[in-house]
């Protein structure tokens, strides 16, 4: 089933577009299969070892998978999956 | 003649501000005023008929203390305000703001009813809510591309006490973004020309430097002294540096970021949830990108901003919904806000059930930065 998943535009520059269709189950599958296609893409937001980064949170609809079944949690026709990265800009120091 | 009437005293003018009435002398005048519409007196008299020190009236702008008091002469086309000044203990006392202050800095006079003007007039802020914001004590760490718009706002909302940390100077690569620095100041201190332009907007504001990095010895002591913190700043170690200190402290903290088209604001309040809950670690210097290294467009600076300033002033009025328990995403190209929720942790290691880290730390280890943070 297809997901749009949405970044911001730090990972724009990998996916080339601030959201794409995504095919799976699972959020884990999900990020597999953008993955596949756009290589570097999972590097950005897990560690080699698979675990999401600590500074990157993952939403489906407006809720944090860390409160759901994190990578494992299921997805279902017409879900939206945004990954945030923490950002840090402000004032100039 | 005209007589101003402020908003506290309106329900008893049919919600007019001006009315016309008679009266060769301020006593005539007060005693028509009874007359046509009872009650009013007791306003702005105390048993004794005399007028109370709280109440100032004011003939053509000039306070009637200066002149002959009651018996101050009206001639036709005066222009006659009747402003009640700090209203008692009670109310000052209870906004906490106040303290060591001298109580003449939030006396709403004649001019300062005209500047205010648009506040007063919304039952949401009126005189009550105007005397919140000139007691309020609101820090802005960075004087940059956030706290600029933030600290403008809030100077221009009557804010009393505006600190602001900063130790940076005006560089010409801040003009893109930063309101409150202008080509003039190009090599000033940042903390000076945001001084001198907040100022010039309104000088009703105080203006309390702290011009050094925020740093684990003295980020308590600083934010301490204020209501509320707004964080501006560009970099992860102060973010969570910031953070913490405001956990400790119990302090509301309303917080910003933003970087090429995204912003992002929350606010966090005590004991609801903290910076840690929604990123419990910050990620390897380098792999996100800085603004410097990024970019960031200037206009979105003011959007976020004053999304900051908004959440400041909703804080100190108490009222409407404080933007916590979710993150407001602002995507400038698609112009699109969406949010999505922030949960207290109950594992975060600052504010949760169990924290671990219970005093401030080292951020620049702990964020794996270099001490003398990257202009970004």
């Amino acid at each position: 089933m297809s997901i749009e998943v949405r970044v911001t535009s730090v990972l724009q520059s990998v996916l080339g577009a601030k959201s794409v269709q995504s095919d799976g189950g699972t959020v884990g599958e999900l990020l597999e299969d953008v993955n596949a296609r756009f290589p570097g893409f999972k590097a950005q937001i897990t560690s080699p070892e698979g675990s999401l980064h600590r500074f990157v949170n993952i939403y489906i609809n407006d809720e944090d998978i860390r409160y759901l079944e994190s990578l494992a949690t299921p997805v279902k026709e017409g879900d939206v999956l945004s990954i945030l990265p923490a950002l840090a800009g402000g004032a100039s120091w | 003649m005209s007589v101003y009437i402020p908003t506290p005293f309106r329900s008893f003018t049919g919600n007019r501000t001006h009315v016309e009435v008679e009266g060769r002398n301020v006593a005539e005048l007060l005693s028509n005023l009874e007359a046509k519409f009872p009650g009013f007196r007791d306003l702005c008299c105390d048993d004794t008929g005399a007028i109370p020190a709280h109440i100032n009236i004011y003939v053509n702008n000039k306070e009637i203390g200066a002149l002959d008091g009651a018996a101050t002469k009206l001639a036709e086309g005066d222009e006659v305000a009747v402003i009640p000044a700090l209203a008692g203990g009670a109310e000052t006392s209870s906004d906490g703001g106040t303290d060591g202050d001298d109580p003449s800095r939030y006396a709403l006079t004649p001019e300062r009813v005209t500047r205010y003007s648009r506040h007063l007039i919304m039952s949401q802020v009126g005189s009550v809510g105007q005397r919140k914001i000139f007691g309020a004590k609101v820090l802005i760490v960075g004087a940059g591309g956030l706290g600029s718009p933030a600290a403008l706002y809030l100077a221009l909302a009557g804010v009393g006490t505006l600190g602001l940390v900063d130790f940076d100077v005006v560089d010409m690569s801040n003009l893109q973004r930063q309101i409150l620095h202008r080509t003039e100041d190009i090599g000033k201190r940042k903390v000076v020309s945001a001084e001198e332009t907040i100022a010039a907007y309104n000088p009703d504001v105080r203006v309390v430097p702290h011009e050094e990095p925020l740093h684990s010895e003295n980020a308590l002591e600083i934010i301490s002294q204020y209501d509320i913190v707004v964080n501006g700043a560009d970099n992860f170690a102060a973010r969570y540096l910031v953070n913490d200190a405001c956990v400790f402290l119990k302090k509301p903290l309303v917080d910003g970021s933003i970087l090429l088209f995204d912003g992002q604001a929350t606010v966090y309040l005590p004991e609801k949830g903290c910076y840690r809950c929604l990123y419990p670690a910050p990620p390897p210097p380098g792999l996100v990108p800085s603004c410097a290294e990024a970019g960031v467009l200037g206009a979105l600076c003011g959007t976020i901003g004053s999304i900051q300033a908004t959440e400041v002033l909703k804080i100190i009025l108490g009222i409407g919904e404080p933007l916590n328990g979710r993150l407001l995403l602002y995507d400038a190209l698609s112009m699109e806000v969406r949010q999505v929720r922030v949960r207290r942790d109950p594992n975060c290691v600052v504010c949760g059930d169990n924290p671990t880290i219970t005093e401030l730390i080292d951020y620049d280890e702990f964020c794996g930065t270099p001490p003398a943070w990257n202009e970004a």
